[in-house]
């Protein structure tokens, strides 16, 4: 099973969850990104390459599926404007054993930062606004993969 | 024609999501295609005049800045992404 959504809908992450663990496998990881409150942000705003998205969350999730023994792969992200508190993305694996699925699930939701064509802008009370800057550190962690 | 698409606040500076471009030479990189636009000046500079800040891809997949244009329909210039 390997399913991607790019949408601006939000989702149902017990409905997503349910969908793995019906594959026959021993183990069901998942990440769930969230809207991070603080500093007067009132909305993040995601922007994305929509001829692009798609293909290229599916080329992440073919190689985690290449890397590791699973039977099941879910990524949704979500685009436009989100509250704090709002889910952005949600990574799910299922895998006969957890190591697969713990690691498969941190592995794509590194990759979805470093390699996934999408950028956040922060807006603040008052109006004001600042497109958020890639951070050295998350290239750091998907080359960490790499090896 | 070479279509060229921008995001994020390239897209804010230059002021557009995309346009068209005549088909630049065969030997041209994304480098050069940034370089040629920056020199137009005002939010065009503003955009891509410190190409180290910048990202690309050529046809849908991330390139290189020293990757040649060729036969590609379509170039993206943006920064580096924050998803996730």
């Amino acid at each position: 099973m390997k399913r991607v959504a790019i949408q601006a809908e939000d989702f149902d992450v017990g409905a997503e969850l349910a969908a793995l663990e019906a594959l026959g496998g021993g183990g069901v990881a998942s990440f769930t990104g969230v809207v991070r409150g603080g500093d007067g942000l009132v909305a993040l705003e995601l922007e994305h390459y929509p001829a692009m998205t798609q293909a290229q969350v599916g080329r992440i999730v073919d190689e985690a599926m290449g890397r590791w023994p699973l039977l099941g792969v879910s990524v949704i992200h979500r685009f436009g404007r989100l509250e704090p508190g709002a889910r952005i993305v949600f990574v799910g694996t299922a895998a006969r054993h957890r190591t697969a699925a713990l690691e498969s699930c941190a592995f794509l939701i590194d990759w979805l930062k470093s390699d996934a064509p999408f950028w956040k802008k922060e807006h603040f009370a008052g109006g004001a606004t600042q497109w958020v800057a890639a951070r050295d550190e998350d290239a750091v962690k998907a080359q960490g993969w790499d090896s | 024609m070479l279509s060229v698409v921008y995001f994020a606040w390239v897209r804010e500076a230059i002021g557009r999501d995309e346009e068209q471009i005549e088909r630049p030479d065969a030997d041209m990189t994304v480098a050069d295609l940034v370089a040629m636009l920056a020199a137009r000046g005002g939010g065009y500079a503003e955009a891509l005049g410190d190409p180290a800040r910048l990202r690309a891809a050529v046809d849908q997949r991330f390139v290189p800045m020293d990757s040649l244009i060729g036969a590609a329909k379509e170039v993206a210039l943006f920064p580096p992404v924050t998803g996730g």
